[in-house]
């Protein structure tokens, strides 16, 4: 057991930190979101040299072979940053997706051009009435020719204005929640019948409605085997899980920052508002969520590598659920002791506070997520 | 970034095992295991088989008789200990006393008192708290006065947790009143047979004899019990109180206690199934479990990072604040668990020797004292509110 970082994470953190403090600053990152696409594709190209789109492939497929500890580091320097561009929808969500599931003819062809960022993916995953349960998948695939062809909708699909791919899940076999019959086909944003409609969400950030009225898709699209490919998508998830600890952990450490620099400047009643016990408290409350929360995300990364299905989904789900509560905590107390600097938009704190609400409503919430641990009590 | 146990500690884990199977005496680990009292006899016995094994201070550096054990050698430690159901090892000597003497005491102090810490000899307790001085710990009044080659120690001490079996008593006392009141403080040591000290229980709210008030009626004290110089004894006792913090996060037995907690959660019932397939409160269960998760890491990230300083910083307050929450969040489940029969009150239970018949279930009658009982967790070792107080100025900066 051990702690520390390895050199090349030290580094990493050390770049993206500069990287963030040059390239990143509050203003800047508001005016990015504004604009049509709402992120950079100079930035995009940055991440390609700095070797970040492609950090968790194989060597095989021109990676650098990361683990998630390396995610973690980079979302946590992304976090701090309010980074915008499809990093999560991209590589941690289609990439780690694709390097665990797809064939290796498949990673051959694709993971290289993620990583030199010639090509943006976004999973087309979830859908309307399922709400957080993964199983149930209402979008149908049937057999077309020597193809597929698929219908359905597909909810709140994150980055997919900018994908130039989709992977989108669809039911082959079974019932509408059965584990079994979910299958992964990999579609291009222009194929007929593909109908994509972008919006901007709370935190600055974009997703898209996708509708998929018989699409037809060959037989080389079906990523991984027919019908199997819940486990791949819950792993892919977890591995997004793991991310959205880290960056909200990142997130959280920039507001202490923040509401403490507040409180030794702004005055009230001629001193320091940090001189009041029941604002020390307060944010001394915030820095041990921050600590805990860190603790957690560390345990996510560690466990979303591990080998064990049940040990790390049961584990993804209560570092989900804890960091949730304490980002929500940390983002709630940051704006309150701000006071009604905190609730408006020229500050970074009101940002800070909607992307860790929005991180908290991805990938499941905190209620969905105590949930599946405390069921897994029953188990033990 | 490993959070695995590695081999080495894998097999460190089994052989602490094999050692608590082969050599934790039963009737101790069935006592600890149904809350009944312990003796004084129990932890001394305890503490010279640790001791016969070279394991008598897991926190202690070897040059001092200790095992020189790492930061997860020693949590693994805690760990299997409170699972087998060890008795705790008091903190008083060997995670209180003894660090000062370590790093303030001179050698011949260091060879008096360390050995009998380490083999069970002594018994310490701790003479911190007065009755005018709670968190504002440095207004302290007891008075030593140098006359020749003695002390003379008057005042009164309190709160003094098992002061009652205790051999010696380190004692925080004034021996200036100019300046400041942290600047005319002295750490001495005393001998509790010494003539002029009276201990007097107080009872606590489970109806048990566990603190206590110690007085000192013109109590002589030697110079040479005198550790580090004269009034800089505040120096030392912030020392002291941050090791005292490391040890208090108690995950080990908070695992142990989660366990038990489960255990009775699956035999207790409600409307007709086990109380364990209740949401509500199998969510509560969960939801304490997260936080002990959250801990188990942080711990260990501060203990990790302290090795390397030397000395606990400010954020092991963290690890007090978050324990002992935790800690009163299972004692208060566990009674909940119970539902009718968290109410009687059979203090005869707790004998380890009775053996009369349970009201109700029979691991009842020990938890709804323990829930009063451990409201103290988050009072004593500085309260919660000190400790926040110490990582906003220390910390923080404010």
């Amino acid at each position: 057991m051990n702690f520390d970082y390895t050199e090349e994470q030290n580094a990493l953190r050390d770049t993206l930190t500069r990287f963030i403090a040059k390239d990143y600053p509050f203003e800047a990152r508001r005016a990015l979101a504004k604009t049509a696409e709402g992120f950079s594709r100079d930035h995009w190209s940055q991440f390609a040299e700095l070797g970040l789109l492609a950090l968790p492939f194989p060597d095989a497929c021109e990676g650098l072979n990361g683990n998630a500890v390396d995610n973690l580091v980079v979302m946590e320097a992304f976090g701090r940053g309010l980074v915008l561009e499809p990093y999560f929808a991209t590589v941690i969500l289609a990439g780690h997706l694709l390097r665990d599931f797809a064939s290796d003819e498949q990673k051959r062809a694709l993971l290289p051009k993620i990583g030199s960022g010639e090509r943006m993916l976004a999973l087309g995953h979830y859908e309307a009435d399922a709400r957080y349960e993964l199983a149930r998948i209402a979008t149908t695939v049937t057999p077309q020719g020597s193809g597929f062809r698929l219908s359905g909708q597909k909810a709140v699909v994150l980055s997919g204005g900018c994908a130039d791919q989709f992977l989108i899940s669809a039911r082959s076999a079974g019932g509408s929640s059965d584990a079994q019959g979910l299958s992964l086909f990999l579609v291009d944003r222009h194929t007929p019948g593909l109908k994509l409609s972008s919006y901007s969400t709370q935190d600055g950030g974009r997703a898209a409605e996708l509708v998929l009225d018989q699409v037809e898709v060959g037989a080389q699209s079906l990523v991984g085997s027919l019908g199997e490919a819940l486990p791949a998508i819950e792993r892919a998830l977890d591995y997004g899980i793991a991310a959205l600890c880290a960056e909200s952990v990142g997130i959280m450490g920039a507001l202490n920052e923040a509401t403490l620099e507040y409180l030794k400047t702004r005055k009230q009643f001629g001193q320091a508002i940090g001189r009041f016990q029941v604002l020390q408290h307060r944010l001394v409350d915030m820095f041990i969520a921050t600590e805990q929360a860190r603790s957690m995300a560390l345990l996510a990364a560690v466990k979303a590598d591990a080998l064990d299905p049940a040990e790390r989904r049961r584990t993804l789900s209560a570092a989900k659920a804890y960091v949730g509560q304490q980002a929500r905590l940390v983002g709630q107390q940051a704006v309150q002791l701000h006071g009604g600097m905190g609730v408006v938009d020229e500050l970074n704190v009101a940002h800070y506070f909607k992307r860790l609400t929005t991180i908290n409503l991805t990938l499941g919430d905190i209620d969905h997520h105590l949930g599946v641990y405390s069921d897994s009590l029953l188990a033990a | 970034m490993d959070l695995e146990f590695s081999p080495q500690e894998q097999q460190f884990r089994a052989e602490l095992r094999a050692f608590l199977v082969a050599k934790l005496p039963a009737d101790i680990s069935r006592k600890v295991k149904e809350g009944k009292r312990l003796a004084k006899d129990d932890f001394v016995r305890w503490q010279k088989i640790l001791h016969a094994q070279g394991w008598g201070a897991p926190s202690w550096p070897e040059r001092f008789g200790g095992t020189g054990w790492s930061a997860v050698e020693q949590h693994i430690f805690d760990e299997e200990s409170a699972a087998a159901g060890a008795p705790l090892q008091l903190p008083f000597g060997l995670k209180m006393v003894a660090p000062v003497i370590m790093a303030f005491g001179d050698a011949a102090q260091q060879a008096q008192f360390l050995p009998r810490i380490v083999d069970g000899s002594d018994w310490w307790c701790q003479g911190y708290s007065e009755p005018g001085s709670g968190s504002d710990l440095a207004s302290l009044k007891t008075r030593a006065e140098r006359r020749g080659e003695h002390y003379v120690v008057n005042g009164q001490k309190t709160w003094t947790t098992l002061a009652q079996h205790a051999d010696w008593i380190f004692c925080l006392v004034r021996t200036a009143s100019e300046g400041r009141p942290q600047e005319g403080i002295s750490f001495l040591l005393i001998d509790m047979k010494s003539p002029g000290v009276t201990v007097r229980p107080i009872i606590m709210n489970d109806g048990e004899h566990e603190i206590n008030e110690v007085w000192f009626d013109e109590v002589n004290v030697p110079v040479g019990n005198r550790v580090g110089e004269e009034n800089r004894g505040w120096t030392y006792a912030k020392f002291l109180l941050g090791h005292e913090r490391t040890g208090i996060a108690g995950v080990g037995r908070s695992k142990a206690a989660l366990k038990h907690l489960k255990e009775i959660a699956r035999r207790e019932t409600c409307r007709g199934r086990p109380l364990i397939e209740d949401l509500r409160f199998r969510d509560r269960i969960a939801q304490v479990e997260l936080e002990l998760m959250a801990l188990e890491i942080t711990n260990l990230r501060v203990l990790s990072s302290e090795k390397e300083k030397k000395a606990p910083g400010p954020e092991a307050s963290i690890l007090k604040i978050k324990g002992s929450e935790i800690q009163q969040t299972i004692a208060e489940l566990q009674m909940s668990a119970l539902g009718h029969y968290a109410l009687p009150w059979q203090p005869e239970a707790l004998d380890a020797h009775w053996d009369g018949e349970s009201i109700g279930p029979d691991y009842a009658a020990p938890l709804t004292g323990h829930y009063f009982n451990y409201r103290k967790t988050t009072i004593y070792g500085g309260s919660n509110e000190i400790q926040k107080n110490i990582i906003a100025q220390m910390v923080l900066g404010l």
